[in-house]
């Protein structure tokens, strides 16, 4: 059960070929939702936490992690762990340049301290300091403004560049 | 704590009725789909829908795996009857105020802004105190849905002050939603068997009370808005005692299921 297991480690190159479904640019593990795999003496356990609890996407996840584990020929359980819970914290550094690179502005850290504080969103941008906002993941403008709090997916707003004019998804802080 | 702590299980009928909540207002949210005010609202309600049914989901899971007996989440949610169900009257009601006998109205985005701001306010002080419940179950589960309520709350409360501190037709219309809504939010004080049960997971309904004040008044004080008082007739549904309007609800929410008894999907 440790990480130098080539089973273990087998799984691990066989899974960094997996990537989110709604957002094909970033791997699975990239995103923290895979979290750890064990080798049990009965079978490989694979702990992912999922994102949002109505993301349509963690069924979908789940199938594929099975799925393409299977090919090692050995059984498979997939674990999912709510706590702690999913942090976009726990995306890397090579996936926020994929998802700038694809044009899905990277979420900002969380504040740590602010956790229990219920922040509720300015009315304008002018309300708020301009470095506090998303750089535009086009021109690199930090003169944008939010359009919605929802976007096309859970885990997205969508958001307008007052640059270049172009809108874009911004991945929440969350 | 000073005990050792032991695992606690929350009593079964309290996961129920905090599944029971966030199914029936998932549901009625829903209908927003394809028929919302402007496209982003459309998009922001089937989200709100998505997170409350993947939260009702999580709780009835637990349920299912702990009664066994070949209890799954589709039975919990598709075939049980009205009176089983432990929801708060407020989340069933239709987006529109009082109406007589069988008139219907059109629906009523204003309506359904007052609701999700009373029940995320109160939602957010619950799963902060569920944080710390006995059962670690539950407590994983508040973990994840704290983040989406606070997410919730300030999608309804921008709202409440856009429309509040708007044009004098949004500002009657949010008032009259407000006074129509108010008398329901008093049954989350009010005492019930299956809250009473759940004491031992540590929620302090008088200082949620407190804070969810705190956050109403400072929402309408900032969208110019009037706080009704308390009174009235308190409902009982998370006794089981429904409005009219939850059985329209769940027949067309369990009719496809009921329909086809094993299917499998």
């Amino acid at each position: 059960m440790n990480t130098l297991d080539p089973l273990v480690q087998q799984a691990w190159q066989v899974l960094d070929t997996l990537t989110d479904p709604e957002i094909p640019v970033v791997t699975l593990r990239d995103m923290g939702i895979v979290r750890e795999v064990f080798h049990h003496e009965d079978a490989l356990e694979v702990i992912i936490t999922p994102t949002y609890s109505g993301c349509p996407a963690m069924e979908q996840i789940e199938d594929d992690v099975r799925s393409t584990l299977q090919t090692l020929g050995v059984p498979v359980r997939v674990t999912t762990r709510l706590s702690p819970a999913w942090t976009t914290d726990w995306m890397n550094e090579a996936a926020r340049e994929k998802l700038r690179a694809y044009g899905i502005a990277p979420p900002e850290r969380c504040a740590s301290g602010a956790v229990n504080v219920v922040q509720f969103a300015p009315r304008s941008a002018a309300k708020r300091g301009a470095s506090d906002q998303p750089a535009c993941p086009r021109c690199d403008s930090k003169h944008t403004t939010e359009v919605s709090h929802f976007g096309s997916t859970a885990c997205k707003a969508l958001y307008k560049c007052l640059n270049c004019l172009e809108p874009f998804d911004y991945f929440k802080p969350y | 704590m000073d005990t050792p702590v032991t695992p606690v299980q929350a009593p079964q009928d309290y996961l129920l009725h905090l599944a029971d909540n966030a199914l029936v207002l998932g549901q009625r949210n829903a209908e927003w789909c394809g028929h919302g005010p402007i496209l982003e609202e459309d998009i922001a309600m089937a989200n709100i829908s998505l997170d409350l049914i993947g939260q009702a989901r999580l709780l009835y899971q637990l349920v299912a795996e702990r009664r066994g007996d070949g209890c799954t989440e589709d039975a919990l949610a598709y075939f049980r009857d009205v009176p089983q169900f432990k929801n708060y009257t407020l989340l069933e009601l239709p987006h529109h105020g009082p109406l007589v006998g069988y008139a219907v109205s059109e629906r009523d985005y204003a309506t359904t802004l007052v609701r999700n701001f009373f029940y995320s306010a109160l939602m957010v002080e619950v799963w902060s105190g569920l944080l710390d419940a006995a059962d670690s179950a539950l407590a994983a589960i508040a973990e994840r849905s704290l983040k989406e309520t606070r997410y919730h709350l300030r999608h309804s409360h921008d709202w409440l002050i856009r429309l509040g501190d708007g044009t004098e037709e949004s500002h009657r219309r949010v008032q009259a939603a407000i006074d129509h809504l108010w008398a329901y939010t008093l049954e989350f004080w009010s005492a019930s068997p299956v809250e009473t049960a759940a004491a031992d997971q540590g929620l302090d309904m008088t200082a949620i009370h407190a804070a969810w004040q705190r956050t109403v008044a400072a929402g309408l004080a900032q969208a110019t808005l009037h706080q009704p008082a308390d009174d009235g007739y308190v409902p009982q549904g998370k006794t089981g005692v429904h409005s009219e309007h939850l059985g329209y609800l769940l027949a067309e929410m369990q009719s496809l299921a009921r329909a086809h008894p094993h299917g499998q999907w």
